[in-house]
This record gives structure tokens, C-alpha cells and sequence, in this order.
């Protein structure tokens, strides 16, 4: 596969990570936060662990879309499958989220509710027009990534009238989630993380550009290298990161730049503006109340609205109690922390938000290397052959 | 009244197919007796009678249900033989016979139902494998999904040859017959609201010649085993937990077409999970590697043939021996089982 393997490669990453073994200060700790689920996943299953030094720690931050979409949103998606008849449009990492009582798209689905997985909101689209007849709700869901796409759909129904199609929104926002992270609202500045930089996200910045972070990184002063997905890329980051903070600087530096340019791609800034207005706050599952933080479907485009179009009901919508994904999301505490990680909480039958998508940190860590966070001693290392 | 009669344009199977009177001996005489032809089946018995075989028996069976039914590279009525087939060969013995069983929805086109027949039938006479009895019923329309098939297969094993995960030992060697996951992305890229242009073909095929050479000249394997549903990773699983050994894969090693790595990075899925249909897995002997190998390699279904991991220390009494595997980049990550159904990640 070109331009993938070439990221992959053996021996560039044992020159890399002699290098960054060279440069990390042996009397420093470094904690770098990979904000996106995509990065996590891609350093558990490359192993990039095992060739980083002793005293660097990745923190896994809450980027993962499926992890932070709050249980009332997915239990109000359910209901409008169920109680409203709707055909419900669902990305497939959706399809298994345990929403209150542990219902899932995937339970209500084979409780009779007309469920569909897509790849894409067109494929909603294409559904809403062989379907005339029904409602088509698109779960939005997904950071600047996804929507675009989201919003490219509402301007398509609407250039073809497509009167039964609508989505239920729930686009979050990258930066106003730094910044919670590093606020810490309501937590005590003991227990908050300590973080020495950030890797950006790949996909998120190809949208909003490098540029966005800059206001972050001057008025918090920890740097920001955007990073690509794959373990050369990651690797390569964490070079720039260290290298950032032995000499004492906080800049947005790019890895990226194959794919991220300083001002983003700007057509879909546009739609996003066009289409979306931004809510006051937004629920965020592990974080609670995020101010600024998520995307609303603005008054023009209500006609498309599913929040406006379907009478969703308040509920009572619950998490699991004992859950430690709050603080697992915030980087405050690590997968092995919690009680049920791993006994009572498996991909199988997860509990929480981290364990249900396979970017939450707690779906890697049992994915990946879960006989050391559940106190096996971590299997030596054999050799690359 | 010919074949061409029973499957005029437009003809499908009605319920009446599966009553048990004439429109069912018309069906089997017309489509399975024809395209199935062999002296076994030919004896007209409820009950086929075989000859008395030499060595120990082997029987197993497989219900086949495929969406679509035809695929690039096959379609469900061969690969209900080659499934079979290669359950057998697993054991490490030699198929004699297999029996087929139909489910068929009221309205499936009869000449779809010719087609998957006549598709089994190659597959069964190119294995050398007759058919020697088989059923047919028809269930409402609604409650099924086409046509469902299960076939059971018999085999002999030759003396010496004891098949077994318990005889896992530190230090074996690992050795897969080739490619990963051409068979689940075939299918996956003619699923409906997925079709995406490859010329990905399904792996499915029969092993059992190129396993008959294997144990012929080592009769001192210790697993065969076919990574179907669940790929690699489920197969080698269920042996490291048979075992209590931990399994350590080399990623480097593991052969996988560039098309189907594409697939896999676009739709964000692990070919380590990925279904197969032609390929084995055999766990031998560190010395009997190599030689296993160039048998391998000398069949038409071996010929990427590789060495992908090795047997490693049993796991503390009471814990399930792991899967784990290098990583490309020289990292080392466990190689898990997958949780429910392999579902695409949006980013």
C-alpha cells in the first residue's frame, strides 16, 4: 500500500526511536495527551508503546466521537427509531454504544426498530428517496471530520426537497475540548493531569486547520504538534513535542503536512457555518457541560432538524455508577484505575463510554495490552526479526 | 418432461417442492440428481450405503448461509463443499463422502437453485468427493433467506496421524497456507450500500490434497485448522486457550494481498479477522517447518505459503494462554478476539 506503508516502516522506526531515546531528558517525566481515539488506537495496535523511553506517557484524551456522545442523545435516537417509526441512519461504531438499561442501536434493531448502518450520510440520502414514504433520521455524530458531510447532506435534501430526511445532531467541537481539558473546571488542581503538550488530531485539522490551535497554545502554553495516524507519524510527533519542551517552547507545529495546511480546508469551514449554529453548551459524556462546544442545526435549515421535527421526550437517561470514564476521558486516571475494567467491563458487555468504541482508551488497553493493566507482568519484548 | 421444463423463465420454488409428492422427486431428479450425479447417490436409498473404510473415521458438519449468495470467486452451493472439504482435511484425513441438506424459501428462482447446484456439483466431482444423499425442504417465504446449506462430510485418517491442540508445545512453529482475508472482503465489497470496484476473488477452495501430502510426509503435525469465521485471529485464539501456550505472531510475516490491506484501511477493519475459505493453519514441529512449507507451496492453494509465528511458554496454570503478535514497527500488542460483529470506524 503506498503512502501507508512507507509509515509503517521497521527500520525508520528504530532510528526514530533511538532518536527520541537520545533527546528525552532522563531527569524530566513528559506526559503528552493524544486528544483523538484515532491516535490511541494507532499506538496500541502499532505497539509504539514499547519503543518509547521509561519516562514518557501517553494520556489518552477524550477525542473518540462514539465515547463522549451523552446516554440521553443515543436514548433519544432509540425512541426515535421505536416510537417514531423512523428509518434511524447510524455509523457502525454507533451500532453497540449501551445506551440507559444498556440498550444499544444494535438490541433496539433486533427488537423490531428499522435500524440501517452507513458509511456515509449520502447513504441516508439515497434511503430517504427509495423510501418516500418514511422518515429518514441520520445520527449525526463525529467532530469536524464527519460534519461537513453532515451538513453537505442537509444542503443536498434541501436542493432536492427531500422532505422526509432530517438528522439528529450531534457534531462536537475539537478546541473547546482542549480547552475544558486544561481548565479542569470543578476539579481539584491536585488531582487534575499534568500534561506537557498535545498531539493534535489528524483528521480534525485537515478541516479546521493548524491555525486553530494557536489561540490555545498562547493563552495555556503547551504546545501542539499535529500528528498523522500513522506509528511513524505519531513517533515523529512526539520527537517535535520533546523537543518543544526541553528547549521551553509552546508553538502549533505540524507533522502533518501532507495532509494539513495552516488554514484548513476552507469550503468545508463554510458549510459547516452555513448549515450549523453553535449550541450555548453541550453534554458531553465524561466531561458533563461543555460550553461552545457543539454544533445545533440552524434556524434556516430547522426543516431538517429531527430535534424540531419529532417530539423526543425528557428522560431520565442514566450511566453506568462505578464508571471511572469521567475521569479516564479527562486523562486523570487510567483504565487499570477502574473496577470494573476488565471483570465487569469487556468489549463484549461494556459498561462505560471508553470501552464501547475501539478508539476509547479502555477498548485499547483490553484490546491490546491488557494482561499489564490487569497486573500480569507486561511479556518481554522479543526482538524485531 | 426435461430440465429446461422445470425451470422456465420466471419459475420458482413453491411450497409444494418440499410436500414430499411428485413436485419434490421432480425437483431432486431435475436438479440435484443431475447436477450431483455419482454411484452413491445414484443408489436411490434413503441411506447411503458405503464401502467399509481403512483407518479411523472422521465426521463434521457446516451450515452455510452467505449473503450474497454468489460472490466474486464462488458462490454458496462450492462453498458449502470446500467449507466441508476442509473441516474434514483439519483432522488431518482424507474426505470420502458428503451429504447435502437444502432450506429453500417459497419464491427462490429454480434457476438460481440450478446454478448453486451445478456449482456444487464441480466443486464436488473436481474434489473427487460424491454426494452421496442429501434433503430438501422449503420453508414460507419470509423465513429464510434464499436457500440455506448444510453439508456433513466423512473422512479416513490415516494411522499415526493425532490431530490436537493439547499437543501444542513451546517452540512450534506456525505456518499459514497464504493470503488473509480475501474471502470476507470479496464478499463484503458486493454487499448491498458497499459494492466498491476490486478485483478481490474469495479464496474459497478445497485443501485436502495439498493437507493429504502434508501428513503423508509429516505425520507428526500437531494442529490443522481452517481460519474461517473470525480470521486469524479467533482461530488462533481458541488454540492458545486449547493449548494454555502463548502464540507469538510476527505482523511482517503474515501474508495479505495489497487489495485487501486497501479494503481493510479504508473500511477500518482488521484482516486478522477477516473470514477465509481456502486457507489452513498447521502448528508443527520446528524442524518439520520448512520441509511442510515446500509441500505447501508446491499446491495451487498453498503458494504464498509462510512461517507467521511460534508456540511460546505455557501460560500460568489457571490463565488462558494469549495471542499476541510483533508488530510491523517492532512494538508488541495482544491479538484479541473480536467483540460481536466487526463494525467500520467513522474516523
Amino acid at each position: 500500500m503506498k503512502y501507508v506503508s512507507e509509515f509503517r516502516d521497521p527500520v525508520l522506526a528504530r532510528n526514530l526511536a533511538r532518536q527520541i531515546a537520545a533527546e528525552a531528558d532522563p531527569a524530566r517525566q513528559y506526559a503528552f495527551m493524544e486528544f483523538c481515539g484515532g491516535h490511541t488506537h494507532a499506538i496500541f495496535r502499532y505497539g509504539v508503546h514499547d519503543l518509547m523511553p521509561k519516562n514518557l506517557r501517553f494520556v489518552h484524551g477524550p477525542g473518540c466521537p462514539v465515547c463522549v456522545l451523552p446516554v440521553r442523545r443515543l436514548d433519544d435516537a432509540i425512541e426515535v427509531a421505536e416510537k417514531h417509526g423512523a428509518i434511524l441512519c447510524a455509523y457502525g461504531d454507533m451500532m453497540r454504544v449501551p445506551g440507559t438499561g444498556r440498550r444499544s442501536l444494535l438490541s433496539a434493531r433486533a427488537a423490531g426498530a428499522d435500524i440501517r448502518m452507513v458509511y456515509s450520510p449520502l447513504d441516508a440520502l439515497a434511503l430517504a428517496r427509495e423510501n418516500p414514504q418514511a422518515q429518514v433520521v441520520f445520527l449525526g455524530i463525529g467532530f469536524e471530520t464527519t460534519a461537513p458531510a453532515t451538513a453537505m447532506a442537509i444542503l443536498q435534501a434541501q436542493a432536492e426537497g427531500l422532505a422526509n430526511f432530517s438528522v439528529l445532531c450531534n457534531h462536537v467541537l475539537t478546541p473547546p475540548a482542549i480547552r475544558h481539558v486544561l481548565e479542569a473546571p470543578g476539579i481539584d488542581p491536585e488531582q487534575a493531569v499534568r500534561l506537557d503538550g498535545f498531539l493534535g488530531p489528524s483528521h480534525v485539522s485537515t478541516v479546521i486547520g493548524a491555525h486553530a490551535y494557536a489561540p490555545l497554545v498562547a493563552r495555556y502554553g503547551k504546545p501542539v504538534v499535529i500528528a498523522g495516524f500513522e506509528p511513524l507519524d505519531v513517533m515523529q510527533a512526539v520527537l517535535m513535542l520533546i523537543r518543544q519542551v526541553n528547549d521551553g517552547r509552546a508553538q502549533v507545529e505540524n507533522q502533518y503536512t501532507r495532509v494539513v495546511t495552516d488554514t484548513g480546508n476552507q469550503k468545508a469551514q463554510g458549510v459547516m457555518a452555513q448549515v450549523f449554529t453553535l449550541r450555548p453548551a453541550f453534554e458531553w459524556r465524561g466531561l458533563g457541560s461543555v460550553p461552545d462546544s457543539a454544533f445545533a442545526i440552524a434556524p434556516e435549515y430547522a426543516a431538517f432538524d429531527a430535534e424540531q421535527r419529532f417530539p423526543i421526550s425528557d428522560k431520565a437517561s442514566r450511566e453506568t455508577k462505578s464508571c471511572e470514564c469521567p475521569a479516564i476521558l479527562r486523562g486523570v486516571k487510567e483504565p487499570k484505575d477502574c473496577k470494573l475494567f476488565g471483570r465487569a467491563c469487556t468489549p463484549e458487555t461494556p459498561m462505560g463510554a471508553c470501552m464501547v468504541s475501539s478508539e476509547g482508551a479502555c477498548a485499547a488497553w483490553y484490546t491490546y495490552r491488557r494482561a499489564e493493566a490487569m497486573g500480569t507482568p507486561a511479556p518481554a519484548l522479543e526482538p524485531a526479526q | 418432461m426435461t430440465a429446461q421444463d422445470l425451470i422456465r423463465p420466471g419459475a420458482v420454488i413453491e411450497m409444494a417442492h418440499g410436500g414430499g409428492g411428485r413436485a419434490t422427486a421432480r425437483l431432486i431428479r431435475q436438479i440435484f440428481a443431475r447436477h450431483f450425479a455419482n454411484p452413491l447417490l445414484d443408489q436411490g436409498h434413503d441411506a447411503a450405503v458405503l464401502p467399509r473404510p481403512v483407518g479411523r473415521i472422521v465426521m463434521t458438519t457446516d451450515a452455510h448461509v452467505v449473503s450474497p449468495l454468489t460472490f466474486p470467486g464462488g458462490d454458496i452451493g462450492s462453498l458449502s463443499v470446500h467449507g466441508t472439504l476442509n473441516d474434514v482435511a483439519c483432522g488431518g484425513a482424507w474426505p470420502i463422502a458428503l451429504s447435502a441438506a437444502f432450506i429453500i424459501e417459497e419464491g427462490f428462482p429454480l434457476a438460481d437453485l440450478d446454478r448453486i447446484a451445478a456449482s456444487m456439483g464441480a466443486a464436488a466431482r473436481s474434489a473427487g468427493v460424491p454426494i452421496a444423499t442429501g434433503d430438501t425442504k422449503v420453508v414460507e417465504r419470509g423465513h429464510g433467506d434464499g436457500v440455506y446449506i448444510t453439508t456433513t462430510g466423512i473422512g479416513v485418517v490415516p494411522d499415526g496421524v493425532e490431530i490436537s491442540p493439547q499437543r501444542i508445545r513451546s517452540g512450534q512453529a506456525v505456518l499459514l497456507s497464504g493470503t488473509v482475508g480475501d474471502h470476507g472482503i470479496a464478499i463484503l465489497s458486493r454487499r448491498q450500500g458497499l459494492e466498491f470496484g476490486t478485483g478481490i476473488q474469495s479464496d474459497s477452495a478445497a485443501l485436502h490434497r495439498m493437507v493429504a501430502d502434508m501428513v503423508a510426509a509429516v505425520p507428526g503435525i500437531a494442529v490443522l485448522r481452517d481460519p474461517t469465521r473470525g480470521g486469524l485471529s479467533a482461530t488462533l485464539n481458541e488454540l492458545a486457550e486449547a493449548s494454555g501456550h502463548t502464540i507469538t505472531l510476527n505482523e511482517a510475516a503474515i501474508p495479505i494481498r495489497p487489495e485487501v490491506a486497501g479494503a481493510c484501511e479504508m473500511l477500518g477493519l482488521d484482516p486478522l479477522h477477516i473470514a477465509n475459505e481456502g486457507k489452513m493453519i498447521c502448528i508443527c514441529a520446528e524442524e518439520d517447518a520448512e520441509p511442510l512449507l515446500t509441500i505447501m507451496r508446491a499446491h495451487p492453494q498453498g503458494g504464498d505459503a509462510a512461517r507467521i509465528g511460534t508456540v511460546g511458554d505455557a501460560a500460568a496454570p489457571g490463565t488462558p494462554g494469549l495471542l499476541r503478535m510483533t508488530t510491523l514497527i517492532g512494538g508488541m500488542r495482544i491479538v484479541d478476539w473480536l467483540a460481536g460483529e466487526q463494525l467500520p470506524r467513522i474516523c
